[in-house]
């Protein structure tokens, strides 16, 4: 899978590499340990610039290579920061039959943006997942962390409103 | 844990916080604390229908009205039918409350809980009876059929309190083996029980154990295989939602009986909830001491760890799954060596799925022949079913192999919504195939949909009606696998490209004859030549919809025609001018400014009616989606 890599700079904060070390310190002993570690890291920085895979890299003493490795392997890892709003739509198989492919479309026409882009604001973001387990209520997608299901295109309008102010 | 002694005592002590929800000879022998157990789906499905705040508008009421010490609320895993979610249950009547609404917790609470009376308004329809009584849910289509062994606690128990999964018999069959049976007679009784792996390949468990336990090692592993890659199927998100201690249970048995002192769950990250009670739950067991050093007193040691996949559905193979808990790229390994001897960090190690592990402690408990009755000749036991795509039940179903199709989408799954005509039935996910309409009486187990060119897989079943169009369908599957290819062989990591061209090619109306036997060849070799298992099934859909429906393959290429109305650059929107009444909201709506007004005015219509000029046409569907009157339509 193709990563799209951002050319945002870089503008982390002493408190956000405080907290990052905290992490390695605690992970350094064990190598295996380093998607974990990732994972944490992604929950601080909401992504994975290079800087902070450098520095996972340096902390866990393992080559950057490796870093970088699983980071473009796993979809769940981000190398673009996310819209302050992201939306997530379910492509999963239940969610597809039932039409979310229409969903996806409707809103990335209406925000002006693909898969994996965010809104020149930065209001917006727009991903595909795969199953959240929610496939009884198919369609489904997801606005950061809530969940809305049973939806139509015509319900897309409103659930955006709720979200530009 | 010193004893089984005490873990008796747990269960006595706990048995009265569970008896309300197990009918009337459970409550003649012990006394409970609570005059009704009010239980709350917290799978995901219902908390994304927001069950949360079903649970919280519950304490505000149950507070106001002061019955804390009469009414306790209890949220659980999923019930399964989450479809009607939000789901609550009332115990003792086991009344079934469906898509419950915070408005409605007033008025169950005061009439229900205060004055004892159900409100049969708000009850799932089908539990109430022509003259208003209420029957059981066992009497419902939806669970008529169902038999509960790997789901047995989910939706009855709390996850997040051990005392509750120890009252229903919890441990015990742990207990059993390590004080009872020789490791060798542990791996005989899941032998002869039959079971089979139900991750997808259906490998006998008895037999993957008895492999892996004579290879010697310093340190061996029991890996959980909680990854539940296919789209679509989520049983397995469920048991560890709704019992997680049946699968740490499961996992130590399979511990002591190959000789691995350590385990690790393997959970895709994007089961939140999952991981969440997981871990709550290996915690709450070391905490009393089923999980650590010296369990029951026996000198076995055993301990549990979880590790968080990161979106990858090759790791859902065995040998990817083990590379990724390493902390490397998840990519596959040739077997041989196989896992059993050479799996996690180069150690002997056994992995079996979630659902897998969740029948374990009751095949100990109630015996192989137990196990063994139920099911076809070689597929024993149960098999839980995800029901979804256009299906009225929408939902979680156990169910005995070798139960039809037809019982599972008519009777269990309620039909098809909307009048609609089943088409197909996808099993097996990405991997899978489709069962179509002609075989809907086909008893479904491991060597029936194998012998379709279907798979079981997991347990994903998607059901499709005649709005669905099987090329767009496989397309879809393939577009999945491009995607999740991990790019190490070059026959999946290209081949599966080209056949998708090809398909993209056909759904955009290019297609030719020649490309759909260029297909088949292509899944020929790609099918024979790829390392692992993804690549080896990644042709399965389109192989199978070519079986089934190469009528539509040939409607897409020779006629140039989507039958299912689905592919765009296939459809025409056409206006019956008869039924036009020429108000023009379809022209106002059509953003390529293509719709126009005739000369001809139907009778009994005062405006003329409008036309589509299809060269300009972008198929965008405003028109037909705004015209009230259902004169347009897409052919
Ligand atoms: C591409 C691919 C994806 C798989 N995904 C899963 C999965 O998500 N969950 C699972 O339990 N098994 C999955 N399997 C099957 C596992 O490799 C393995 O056979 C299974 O987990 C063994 O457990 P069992 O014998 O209990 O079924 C997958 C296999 C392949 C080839
Ligand atoms: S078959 Fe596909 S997924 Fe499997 S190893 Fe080869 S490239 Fe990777
Ligand atoms: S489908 Fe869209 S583009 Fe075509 S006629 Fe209708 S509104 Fe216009
Ligand atoms: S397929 Fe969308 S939630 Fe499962």
């Amino acid at each position: 899978m193709q990563k799209k890599i951002s050319s945002y700079p870089f503008n982390g904060t002493a408190e956000q590499e405080q907290k990052l070390d905290a992490v390695i310190a605690a992970n350094k002993h064990d190598k295996s340990r380093l998607m974990a570690v990732m994972q944490e890291a992604q929950e601080i920085y909401g992504y994975l610039p290079v800087e902070v895979q450098r520095r996972i890299a340096d902390g866990m003493d393992v080559p950057l290579e490796k870093v970088f490795g699983v980071s473009t392997f796993y979809a769940q890892f981000s190398l673009s920061p996310k819209g302050k709003n992201n939306i997530s739509v379910c492509l999963g198989t239940a969610c597809y039959v039932k039409g979310s492919g229409a969903l996806f479309d409707k809103i990335s026409e209406k925000l002006g943006i693909g898969a994996d882009e965010c809104t020149p604001d930065g209001k917006f973001s727009l991903t595909a997942c795969r199953c959240i387990g929610a496939c009884g209520l198919a369609p489904v997608l997801t606005v950061n962390e809530e969940v809305y299901g049973r939806l139509k295109p015509e319900d897309i309008d409103g659930i955006l409103a709720k979200y530009s102010e | 844990m010193k004893t089984v002694a005490e873990l008796n005592e747990i269960r006595e002590k706990s048995l009265g916080s569970i008896a309300l929800r197990k009918g009337k000879e459970a409550l003649a022998s012990v006394s409970t604390e609570y005059k009704r157990n009010v239980l709350v789906c917290g799978g995901t499905g219902c908390t994304s229908s927001h069950s949360k705040q079903i649970v919280e508008a519950l304490h505000r009421e149950i507070e106001k009205n002061g019955l804390q010490n009469e009414v306790k609320v209890v949220m659980t895993g999923c019930f399964g039918l989450c479809a009607l979610g939000p789901i609550m249950i009332v115990y003792p009547e086991g009344s079934f409350y469906s898509m419950v609404k915070a408005e409605d917790i007033p008025e169950i609470v005061t009439e229900h809980f205060v004055n004892g009376r159900v409100v049969t308004r708000l009850l799932y329809q089908e539990t109430v009876g022509a003259a208003g009584e209420i029957k059981s849910l066992n009497e419902t289509d939806f669970y008529r059929k169902q038999i509960r062994v790997a789901l047995r606690n989910c939706g009855v128990i709390d996850p997040e309190d051990i005392n509750e999964y120890i009252a229903r018999d919890g441990y015990q069959a742990l207990a059993k083996c390590l004080t009872e049976y020789t490791p060798d007679e542990v791996i005989k009784i899941v032998s002869d029980s039959g079971l089979r792996g139900r991750g997808g390949g259906g490998f006998p468990t008895g037999r993957k154990w008895a492999l892996c336990a004579p290879n010697k090692a310093p340190q061996k592993y029991v890996v959980c295989n909680a990854d539940e890659g296919d789209p679509g199927a989520f049983m397995d998100r469920s048991v560890l939602e709704g019992d997680p201690h049946c699968v740490i249970e499961a996992m130590a048995i399979a511990g002591y009986a190959v000789g691995a002192t350590k385990g690790f769950v393997y959970v895709r990250a994007e089961y939140p909830i999952a991981v969440h009670r997981l871990q709550i739950a290996i915690d709450q067991a070391r905490e009393v001491g089923i999980l650590g050093k010296n369990l029951f007193g026996t000198g076995f040691d055993f301990d549990v760890e979880i590790r968080l996949g990161a979106g990858a559905f090759v790791c859902g193979e065995e040998t990817a799954l083990m590379t990724s808990i390493e902390g490397n790229r998840g990519e596959p390994r040739p077997r041989p060596p196989f896992p059993a001897v050479k799996g996690l960090y180069e150690s002997p190690t056994v992995e079996n799925n979630v659902e897998t592990f969740a029948n374990v402690p009751q095949i100990i408990l109630r015996g192989a022949e137990w196990f063994a009755s139920m099911g076809t000749e070689k597929s024993k036991g149960t098999k839980v079913f995800a029901l979804g795509g256009k299906i009225k039940h929408t939902g979680l179903v156990e169910i005995p192999m070798g139960t039809t199709l037809r019982e599972i989408v008519e009777e269990i799954g309620g039909g098809i919504p909307n009048g609609k005509k089943f088409k197909a039935a996808q099993t097996g996910g990405p991997s899978g195939g489709c069962i179509p309409a002609s075989l809907i009486d086909t008893e479904v187990d491991y060597d029936n949909l194998i012998a379709m060119g279907c798979m079981m897989g997991s347990g994903g079943l998607i059901v499709m009606d005649e709005d669905t169009c099987m090329v767009d369908m496989a397309k879809f599957f393939l577009e999945f696998t491009v995607d999740e290819s991990c790019g190490k062989c070059t026959p999946c990591r290209v081949g599966i490209k080209r056949l998708l061209e090809i398909l993209e090619k056909i759904t955009r109306g290019e297609g030719t004859l020649e490309d759909i036997d260029r297909l088949e060849e292509l899944c020929g070799y790609i099918k024979a030549n790829s390392l692992c298992g993804l690549g080896q099934t990644a042709p399965n859909p389109v192989l199978s919809t070519l079986k089934f429906f190469r009528d539509e393959y040939i409607a897409h290429v020779v006629d140039k025609k989507c039958p299912a109305g689905v592919c765009k650059n296939l459809l025409t929107y056409v206006i019956d001018k008869d039924k036009c009444i020429g108000c023009g909201k379809c022209a106002r709506n059509c953003p390529a400014d293509t719709i126009h007004k005739t000369e001809y005015t139907a009778p009994g219509h005062k405006l003329p009616s409008y036309e589509i000029d299809p060269s300009k046409c972008v198929k965008c569907g405003a028109c037909m989606d705004g015209c009230k009157f259902g004169a347009i339509s897409k052919k």
